[in-house]
């Protein structure tokens, strides 16, 4: 492990977001560079070179999504950051917003003359207010200074920025929403193919890539792609920001290289589970990514979880995924029942309700486990939470559907006996608690 | 909203020429918060302005949970209960708002001061649990620390 930072490789101070700390840390060279020895096809071939993988969930590879666009084609592309970070869990991007604001911005111009793109947006999660305070702030910075705009920097190429603020939405995250959203409309997921480097914003060929991927790539460009692959795996290069909550000692958004240790990174870095509990579960990537169990494991012993290292393979090997990297620590004594009603009243919630087995099947999974934790469960109702998680994989537009009933599966496969309990007993195994407070607390 | 449009047109020079119904949202959430919520005739000016389907916006107004068709309270109190909020007492906190104000998530007080709800994950679960008063996030909450924030809150 080089211990190496692509993103948070400065001292966070209460100025270090602006465009004069940003410039003393060597910033908007690297566009300058860019915009002055390379071609656009220059620059894709490095980021497919860099082999960087998508930080939103998916993982694909940001590079062969760029090769889809013909920047010669005569149409106009657009760029847009994806910002709406919403997956429960996941709190990375905003400290990007937040704390290196001109990092998205000067890269986001090095994608922009790659892929031909006259006009960029960053689309934010409506409630966030700090980090869009600053990613406004630095874009106003960054157009006094002639970043954006009419040939920047005296070169031929322009380029806008726009900050587009959501209105609290789940679904917009999922691109295709996303364009959906910025065009006027609800945010309504649309079917591929096309895909949205074919037919994007307003038909267009469109590149949507999260805030994080986006981020790395002035350092890519600055450094090289061979530099970037020497940290990470082979098939996950480079760092990655986790942010990490629930019940942990030091929770908070960390840069790790891929393939870092679990143990190392919960208990080492993060400090481990607080008062003194052990390892129950944990969520790897956002609450749509399949719970790994720990103490009372059938399928992985707490030992396995912990031999586990941070990167996309190792987490599809084990049926989970890395996700967008937040990850939720649960200490023994949690009732996973009652945590698994958050988050299906949560999908529920967040359903846009254009596909029927989602709109309805979040609704009736709601009403199952709202059933359950009342205590009037019945011996089926275990089967058909599995019925209806089943029922919505692949039969929607996008992924959310899919991606809810993943982890509905995830938790009654791991944890059948609590809800065999629950049903049986009309109570929970854990007197329904969602907190680890001391000992004391729960006498 | 027709005093806004001078801002409108200011952000129509950072888009493309014909996409003017990409401002819907963002215009939208402009009159919100001039008004404090959307008004029949905001939608009716917006309509005008924007040269888009009645529909479309009404569409819109329903669809996204920020935005409203009628006022609420003063001061709006949003408590996180998504999942990492859950485990670091989220549902202490709102029985406890509810019991100070008297009112359950989803209703105002009878001055009109607070409205409480609930909401899914606002991405601040390293700092859980967080509550939401009107844009700005308190994070960190427990009972003691939301007494002294409605303290403050209550005076006028």
């Amino acid at each position: 492990m080089t211990g190496r930072k692509v993103l948070m490789n400065f001292e966070v101070t209460p100025t270090s977001h602006t465009l004069e700390a940003y410039l003393a840390r060597g910033g908007y060279q690297t566009i300058a560079k860019v915009l002055r020895e390379l071609k656009p096809g220059d620059v894709t071939k490095e980021i497919v070179a860099s082999g960087i993988q998508g930080r939103g969930g998916a993982a694909f590879p940001a590079g062969r999504k760029w090769q889809v666009v013909d920047p010669n084609d005569g149409q106009p592309h657009y760029l847009i950051a994806n910002a709406d970070e919403g997956e429960p869990g996941t709190f990375k991007d905003r400290w990007i917003l937040e704390n290196s604001p001109h990092t998205l911005l000067e890269s986001m111009l090095i994608a922009a003359y790659a892929l031909a793109v006259r006009n960029a947006f960053v689309y934010i999660r409506g409630e966030f207010d700090q980090p869009y305070r600053r990613l406004a702030a630095a874009v106003e910075e960054a157009y006094a200074a002639g970043y954006f705009g009419q040939g920047i920097l005296g070169s031929g190429f322009s380029c806008d920025m726009f900050i587009f603020r959501g209105a609290g939405a789940y679904v917009c995250g999922e691109a295709s929403s996303l364009l959906s959203s910025v065009e006027g409309t609800r945010g309504y997921p649309r079917n591929r193919p096309p895909r949205l480097t074919v037919k994007g914003l307003f038909q267009r060929p469109t590149v949507v890539n999260n805030v994080e991927t986006l981020s790395n790539l002035s350092w890519i460009m600055q450094h090289g792609a061979e530099e970037y692959r020497k940290v990470g795996t082979a098939k996950s290069p480079g760092t990655r920001l986790i942010s990490i909550s629930g019940h942990i000692e030091r929770p908070g958004v960390y840069e790790v290289e891929m393939g870092y240790s679990w143990a190392k990174f919960i208990y080492g870095v993060c400090g481990g589970v607080p008062n003194g509990r052990k390892l129950k579960a944990v969520i790897p990537g956002g609450i749509s990514s399949q719970v790994l169990t720990g103490p009372d494991a059938k399928i992985m012993t707490p030992e396995e979880v912990e031999s586990l290292t941070l990167d996309h393979d190792a987490l599809w090997q084990m049926g989970s995924s890395m996700g967008s990297g937040g990850m939720i620590v649960i200490a023994e004594g949690t009732c996973m029942v009652r945590l698994l009603q958050v988050m299906l009243r949560f999908y529920h919630h967040e359903s846009c309700g254009q596909c029927t087995p989602c709109r309805e099947g979040m609704g009736w999974a709601h009403r199952v486990i709202d059933r359950i934790v009342a205590g009037q469960g019945r011996p089926e109702d275990i089967a058909t939470l599995r019925y209806i998680s089943k029922f919505n994989d692949g039969t929607t537009i996008c992924g959310l559907g899919d991606a809810a009933g993943y982890a509905t599966v995830a938790f009654l496969d791991h944890f059948r006996d609590e809800f065999e309990y629950y049903i049986e007993h009309k109570r929970s195994k854990y007197d329904g608690r969602l907190e680890c407070l001391p000992e004391a607390a729960h006498a | 909203m027709k005093h806004l449009i001078p801002e409108f047109e200011a952000l129509k020079r950072r888009l493309p020429p014909e996409l003017d119904s990409t401002l819907v949202l963002p215009c939208l959430r402009r009159i919100q918060e001039d008004r404090g919520y959307v008004a029949e005739e905001d939608i009716d000016g917006l309509v005008e302005y924007l040269g888009v389907p009645r529909i479309q916006i009404e569409e819109v107004l329903s669809f996204y949970t920020m935005l409203r068709r009628r006022p609420i309270g003063h001061w709006h109190l949003q408590v996180c209960r998504n999942v990492s909020c859950s485990m670091r007492g989220a549902e202490r906190l709102i029985d406890h708002l509810g019991r100070k104000l008297g009112v359950a998530p989803g209703q105002t007080t009878a001055d009109g001061r607070f409205t409480l709800s609930t909401v899914e994950c606002l991405g601040s679960c390293g700092t859980a649990p967080v509550v939401m008063v009107n844009e700005r996030y308190h994070e960190l909450q427990d009972e003691r620390s939301l007494d002294a924030l409605l303290e403050e809150l209550k005076q006028p």
